[in-house]
């Protein structure tokens, strides 16, 4: 069952004492729009957290397979059996290739979750091989401006011989590591109906979909990325697939506020207020996580 | 039919065709672009989008990023092998196959764009101009839409609204001269779509777009 309805999102996440997304032209300091000072997580961060997410609960099985893998959440050794589905072809009139191109398309969609989400490019000499997902991410800002703190940090061991001998025996490494004392991150999202009867992406998916934005960093902790934590999901579901009010009305009723002094350290210096008497006709505001 | 659309965005990216593997954009939204955010409020096979005016409402402002992206895209061969045969590898390793590739994008961009459809040879009986142009305008006066629309690339989404051309601020008094920039993509021969280039120049903040068929457009 696809879709029958648009929605948008507002996703909150925390970070404490680590580095939320590392910024490969600043040497891995925490991404910051200079601008602003505030941090920014890019859209392609969050979507692998969500892959790897799926892929781990999912145990890398069709219908939800992840295309785009990362090596340590899979068994590569393992060969696939998929279910070659017979598909329809939606019109006769089109010439052979093309159905042909469009099949496999759709097969694609069918078996990864990534790619029904997400969308992929799969071109061929056709143009039918480009899929456009229906989920829409945005880059994740900070609410206020983040500050980079940078540690430096030894290891007690080298890794060389070489090395070894150049410090007679002291075997004493220096490193650093970056990161952010702490940053409220707000992440916009879009979920187009008619993109998703596109790709096939259901109920079932969109619910997964949610389930992954709460858990997913709870599955992702490592050295670099300190506590990083969801704080609030909050879904706007339209009534219609087209949607019933403009996107930036809805951002607009969720404010978030400083209500301590100093620098914030804790979700709880912030306050989330929600205008729901506002809410447009047609609208729903639906909270998966407060 | 004339309509005005103001959009805006934090972000965007119009990638110059020249310099596609580190993202470099154009100063300012091009036709095609525009076209799409049209497209993504309201097209059917009858219709056929036209942009006439772009106004510039912010300064031009940049911003330089570095992402990692893969290097290959899904290999359409080995699907269907896999379909085929019901089992197989597919997937893309992505700590194989990263580069790292660099986007100087826009920041902060605003625009009101004028655009016009033209009904196409496709058009039924039972679709009139009027129609489309009540749909147009009643999706967007609601912010409904087909599918988010974005500038240039999905990661940049934008806001969209029927402007009033009126009332709204005016476009950022600045001439420029933006060079051959794309005009759209002539998609006449689907499986080949070649790309077509225009004189682009900025006056007052505003840029003109000739028509389609006109001499100023080339391939």
């Amino acid at each position: 069952m696809s879709l029958n309805n648009r929605y948008e999102f507002v996703f909150l996440f925390d970070v404490k004492d680590g580095n939320p997304n590392g910024d490969p032209d600043a040497g891995n300091l925490p991404r910051v729009d200079a601008e602003t000072g505030q941090g920014l997580v890019t859209d392609v961060c969050l979507k692998r957290k969500v892959r790897n997410y799926v892929g781990l609960f999912k145990e890398e099985t069709p219908p939800f397979e992840i295309y785009i893998k990362e090596k340590a959440v899979l068994n590569r050794s393992n060969q696939r059996a998929y279910t070659a589905l017979d598909l329809k072809p939606e019109s006769k009139k089109l010439p052979k290739k093309e159905e042909d191109a469009r099949k496999v398309t759709q097969w694609m969609c069918q078996n990864f979750f990534d790619i029904r989400t997400f969308g992929a490019v799969m071109s061929t000499d056709v143009n039918t091989g480009q899929v456009r997902g229906p989920v829409q991410l945005n880059f994740a800002r900070s609410i206020d401006p983040v500050v980079s703190a940078e540690h430096s940090i030894t290891r007690m061991a080298v890794t060389t011989e070489k090395e070894a001998e150049k410090q007679s025996g002291d075997n004493r490494t220096m490193g650093r590591k970056f990161t952010i004392p702490y940053g409220l991150y707000r992440c916009h999202g879009f979920i187009s109906a008619n993109l998703a009867k596109q790709t096939g992406f259901g109920e079932e998916d969109l619910e997964l979909l949610w389930d992954a934005l709460i858990n997913m960093l709870d599955h992702d902790r490592s050295a670099s990325r300190g506590e990083m934590s969801p704080c609030a999901l909050y879904v706007f579901k339209h009534d219609s697939p087209l949607g019933n009010a403009p996107a930036r009305k809805l951002f607009e009723l969720i404010d978030i506020n400083r209500i301590s002094e100093g620098p914030a350290r804790d979700y709880n210096d912030y306050q989330v207020s929600i205008r729901e008497d506002q809410l447009p006709s047609g609208v729903q505001l639906i909270k998966y996580l407060e | 039919m004339g309509f005005c659309l103001e959009v805006s965005g934090e972000f965007a990216c119009f990638t110059r065709p020249e310099m596609k593997v580190e993202r470099v954009s154009y100063d300012v939204i091009t036709p095609s672009a525009a076209r799409a955010i049209f497209e993504a409020i309201l097209w059917k096979p009858a219709i056929e989008w036209h942009i006439t005016e772009i106004e510039v409402l912010n300064p031009i402002k940049w911003m330089n990023l570095r992402r990692n992206e893969m290097e290959s895209i899904a290999s359409f061969r080995s699907a269907k092998t896999a379909m085929k045969e019901g089992s197989g590898l597919l997937g893309i390793y992505a700590d194989e196959q990263r580069q790292q590739r660099a986007s100087l994008l826009l920041k902060d961009v605003r625009y009101r764009i004028h655009g016009e459809f033209t009904m196409t040879e496709k058009a039924g009986p039972e679709d009139s101009a009027a129609k489309f142009a009540d749909m147009f305008r009643r999706r967007a006066k609601k912010g409904q839409c087909f599918n988010q629309p974005y500038l240039g690339c999905r990661e940049f989404s934008c806001d969209f609204a029927l402007a009033d051309e009126e009332d709204g601020a005016p476009a950022i008094n600045e001439d420029r001269d933006l060079g051959f920039m794309l005009y759209d993509l002539d998609y006449s021969d689907p499986s080949a779509p070649s790309p077509l280039f225009f004189r682009a120049r900025m006056d007052n903040g505003r840029i003109a777009i000739p028509a389609k068929d006109s001499e100023e457009v080339r391939g």
